[in-house]
């Protein structure tokens, strides 16, 4: 008997025009934390959905305790004691979290449901791990982090031993990533194998014990974590060096672009105002960044300024216009541009290929029609421009149906939309959520050469780092409220910090009108 | 990841794409369930008179090939109502309410006919377009209720089923122009009126056809090759995307309800404008309170074509020939009412089944697989056993 609970041989995978997995090999230690690392589209999700039996390879097997194994679908995954987190979750909107639980598998007495035992169950296991629920809210209204915890549970509640986490981090705030990593080092402690998918290096490098990356469908190579450094991981990826620092110069505010002033917005959840009495400038040439723990206000705030929710008062002025009350059409005609905080939601039409999705914002325009009818050349060739010089990845080019791209292509697609679209502002909400180094790299690039070229870009973000590399002014949200205003150069990840929890705020904020 | 690596898997991976695109996949989809409808049609029809099903049965099978003309006439009225449902059903509307609009089309259609002086030659197309506009005042109501008030519009459609009949017997019935008291019928409308016939021996097929399969080609390139028919199925896939690239979704449920409704409306235009073959006669329209069955058999006739305006024109074509087979039935002593069971059950399970094939297609293969994997995995755990 060999100490590998978990071999994939030579797994080949391919899709109409792409080959996902290319003779890839994995294997997963007894007990270890195992990162897969891999540019986007270079079929990590892939791999994974072929180990719980969401595909079936063309080549190679998978193999348990040194047996080959075949894993049909994910019963037989969930039968082997394998259990995925998906990179978009699985659960039913409109059942309980426990029900979310224990679906497939409930527990009965002479048929009736027997949900106290499962419900005694599924909370000493969430004790036991610190994984925090409320177990009768519906999956529609709790966060993301919850719904994540409520994957995670599905897994412990099947008692599975091979745990599969794909971009678990990618939308959680940074205090969730922290209680996720630690809950996954015990889960290993405990004898539990997991398989990680995380674009973010420093991630692998705290938790992972050993690592394999992939580029482009094929293996480069496995290490171990302890004797390799970010720089190497992410160079084994995109085949060069990446810089983790974003280089640009002083920035030079011009005129303003985007005036906003006591802008309140209603909640949808509950009585209070979500966003309340906000006023600040962005110019242009600048970069300015709403910093904030995920839940303090910037979804509506954002759904406000783009014309997704009416505002309740205040006024926004778009280049000197007056937008408060514009539609959608009308604020993307006065120059601004929208990357979505949710890309599945409102940033794509899934069904439709992705050069019908990159002129989602344009069709209308003459370039694109003549008469009403659409002129499919132009498209076509608008669309290759775009995935030419975004390097959007995808098995048929043009033509791919959006819903068969791996998500961070999918990501870029929008990305690609919303810079070339003509615009003064650009609204970049979480724009390099599950993106990998390079692209994300790329995506900073953008969004200096934006500021660089004379456009306000107005970016939120939940990391960190992007706020404190990338920005040039950052405002902190808190409740709703914008609590203080910082310099990038000037502030630590610590002070920015205690401004995000409330802990510190400028009184006077609330006289001040921009910079 | 270049695509041409493997040269020889490329010509097989060709071969797979076609035969696993979205228009075979329906396409086989059709066929599966239009032979399943046909299996329940003759089970019935077995079950009613044993001795003669087989005769029976190649009657309503094959008997519509004998009779060409009268398929695509009969086929006219439906492949509208089945335009009105599907186009809706595009943009993620569902309009029961064609059965309405067809009626009040029927309407607006018999008081240009009767009633209005207008100059022969152009007579019958004003009846026409008169008739589109009387379903398309039913189509926008209920689009109205939905855009500005969110009410759903299964809801108002089947109300305005109600509303349409009834208000269109009433003014029929108090309108001397109109109506024949005497027949307790509408008045002939005059042969000027009337659609050109297309002149095909014992066969009222006329120019109603050749306009019909013209609009559902029509409505086609709108969907496919306009930047409406790129809002509306935008809308129909994603409602919140179409929202974020600022489509005006409220003047879109509207425009999408009023045209689904003119094309009912036209199709009961289409209908009652028919010539006769009989001279000095007419379609005519009988007040007795019922809802038409063109508006149901136009959700039929949309699934069964998969909501798509080319699918439409075959499903329409096959619901009516079945029915003109089912006709011929009664020569080996089948009763009406049981061939009219037949064809409801050949043309509803059809239907059905092409619904569950869409709905549940992945639920029943993943069953079936899972099935045939546990066969495989006994095997294999017995193997291991032997080890
Ligand atoms: N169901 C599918 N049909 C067709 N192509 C697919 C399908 N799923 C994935 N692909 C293609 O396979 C390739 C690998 O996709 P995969 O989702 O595994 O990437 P990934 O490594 O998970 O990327 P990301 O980091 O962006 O999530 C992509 O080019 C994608 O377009
Ligand atoms: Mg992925």
């Amino acid at each position: 008997m060999n100490d590998y609970i978990i071999e994939m041989l030579n797994i080949t995978k391919e899709f109409p025009g792409i080959i996902a997995n290319d003779n890839v090999s994995l294997q997963l230690k007894n007990g270890e934390i195992h990162a897969l690392l891999g540019e986007n589209g270079a079929g990590k999700s892939t791999l994974m959905s072929v180990l719980f039996g969401l595909y079936q390879a063309e080549k190679g097997e998978i193999r348990m305790h040194g047996k080959p194994i075949k894993v049909n679908n994910p019963n037989d995954a969930n039968a082997f004691g394998i259990g995925m987190v998906h990179q978009h979750f699985k659960l039913v909107e409109v059942f309980s979290v426990l029900e979310n639980i224990i679906l497939g598998i409930e527990p009965t007495k002479n048929g009736l449901l027997e949900k106290k035992e499962a419900r005694k169950k599924v909370m000493a296991l969430s004790e036991k791990y610190g994984l925090k629920i409320n177990p009768d809210a519906m999956i529609e209204d709790v966060s993301v982090g919850m719904q994540q915890r409520v994957e995670i549970l599905k897994m412990l509640y099947r008692n599975n031993e091979i745990l599969i986490f794909d971009e678990p981090t990618a939308v959680l705030t940074p205090q969730e990533i922290k209680e996720l990593l630690s809950i996954m080092k015990d889960l290993a402690k405990e004898g539990k194998s997991i398989l990680f998918i995380t674009h973010k290096l420093n991630e692998i490098m705290d938790v992972a014990d050993r690592c394999t990356v992939l580029r482009k469908g094929q293996l480069i190579g496995t290490v171990d974590v302890k004797e390799t450094t970010k720089e190497e991981l992410s160079k084994m990826m995109v085949g060069r060096n990446i810089s983790f620092d974003v280089d640009k110069k002083q920035s030079s505010p011009g005129e303003i672009v985007l005036s906003i002033k006591n802008m309140t917005v209603a909640s949808k959840t509950h009585k209070n105002n979500a966003v309340k009495n906000v006023t600040f400038d962005v110019r242009a040439g600048e970069i300015v960044c709403l910093a904030g723990i995920d839940g303090n206000g910037q979804t509506e705030f954002v759904h406000g300024l783009t014309g997704l929710e009416k505002i309740e008062s205040g006024s926004i002025h778009l280049c000197g216009k007056d937008i408060s009350n514009a539609s959608i059409r009308n604020r993307s005609v006065s120059g601004m541009s929208h990357i979505p905080e949710d890309r599945h939601k409102h940033g794509l039409v899934l069904e439709y290929t992705l050069a019908e999705n990159l002129v989602l914002q344009r069709y209308w325009q003459n370039d694109f029609h003549n008469r009403g009818f659409i002129k499919f050349d132009q498209v076509k060739n608008y669309a290759e421009r775009l995935i030419e010089q975004f390097d959007i990845r995808s098995g048929e080019g043009a033509e791919t149906i959006v819903r068969s791209m791996s998500g961070g292509n999918q990501q870029k697609a929008i990305i690609a939309r919303e810079i070339d679209k003509e615009h003064q502002l650009l609204v970049a909400v979480q724009p390099t959520r599950g993106l990998d180094v390079g692209a994300i790299e790329y995506i900073h690039k953008q969004l200096i050469e934006r500021r660089d070229s004379g456009k306000g870009v107005l970016l939120i973000s939940l990391e960190l780092d992007e706020v404190l590399n990338v920005s040039d002014r950052i405002l902190v949200i808190y409740e709703g409220e914008i609590v203080g205003e910082l310099n990038p150069q000037e502030t630590s990840p610590q002070e920015l910090g205690l401004y995000m929890a409330g802990a510190k705020r400028d009184i006077n904020r609330g006289n001040q009108h921009g910079a | 990841m270049a695509p041409n690596k493997n040269q020889p898997l490329d010509f097989n991976r060709r071969i797979k794409e076609l035969t696993k695109s979205k228009g075979w996949a329906s396409f086989w989809a059709a066929i599966m369930a239009v032979a399943l409808g046909l299996v329940f049609g003759f089970l019935v029809m077995l079950v009613a008179r044993p001795n003669s099903a087989i005769a029976g049965f190649r009657f309503v099978a094959l008997g519509g090939f004998s009779r060409i003309g009268n398929v695509f006439y009969f086929a006219t009225p439906i492949l509208m109502t089945g335009l009105a449902v599907g186009f809706a059903f595009k943009m993620g509307l569902f309009n029961i309410g064609a059965s309405g609009q067809y009626t009040m089309g029927m309407f607006f259609a018999i008081y240009v006919a009767l009633a209005m002086d207008i100059p022969n030659s152009v007579h019958w197309v004003v009846a026409l377009a008169a008739g589109m506009l009387g379903g398309m005042i039913f189509g926008f109501i209920p689009g109205v209720f939905k855009a500005m008030l969110n009410v759903n519009e299964v809801i108002t459609s089947i109300m305005f089923n109600y509303i349409g009949m009834y208000l269109v017997d009433m003014w029929i019935q108090s309108n001397a122009l109109l109506y024949n008291s005497a027949m307790t019928r509408t008045r002939y409308i005059p042969s000027n009126v009337q659609i050109p016939s297309l002149g095909i021996e014992g066969s009222n097929v006329n120019y109603g056809s050749v306009i019909a399969i013209a609009i559902a080609i029509l409505i086609y390139i709108v969907l496919q090759k306009t930047t409406f028919g790129y809002e509306l199925k935008a809308t129909g896939f994603n409602k919140h995307a179409s929202e974020y690239a600022g489509m005006k979704g409220k003047r879109n449920i509207i425009l999408t309800m009023t045209i689904a409704g003119g094309l009912a409306g036209l199709g009961g235009a289409l209908a009652i404008l028919a010539p006769s073959a009989i001279a000095g006669s007419s379609m005519t329209y009988e007040p007795i309170n019922i809802i038409a069955t063109a508006g149901f058999n136009g959700i039929a006739v949309a699934l069964l074509g998969n909501a798509h305006p080319i699918g439409i024109i075959f499903s329409a074509t096959f619901i009516s020939h079945i029915q003109r087979g089912g006709t011929l039935a009664s020569l080996v002593g089948y009763k009406p009412e049981i061939i009219d069971v037949v064809i409801a059950i050949i043309i509803y399970f059809s239907a059905f089944a092409m619904i569950m094939n869409n709905a549940l297609g992945s639920f029943i293969k993943n069953k079936l697989r899972k099935n045939k994997e546990k066969d495989q995995s006994n095997s294999v755990s017995t193997e291991e056993v032997a080890e």
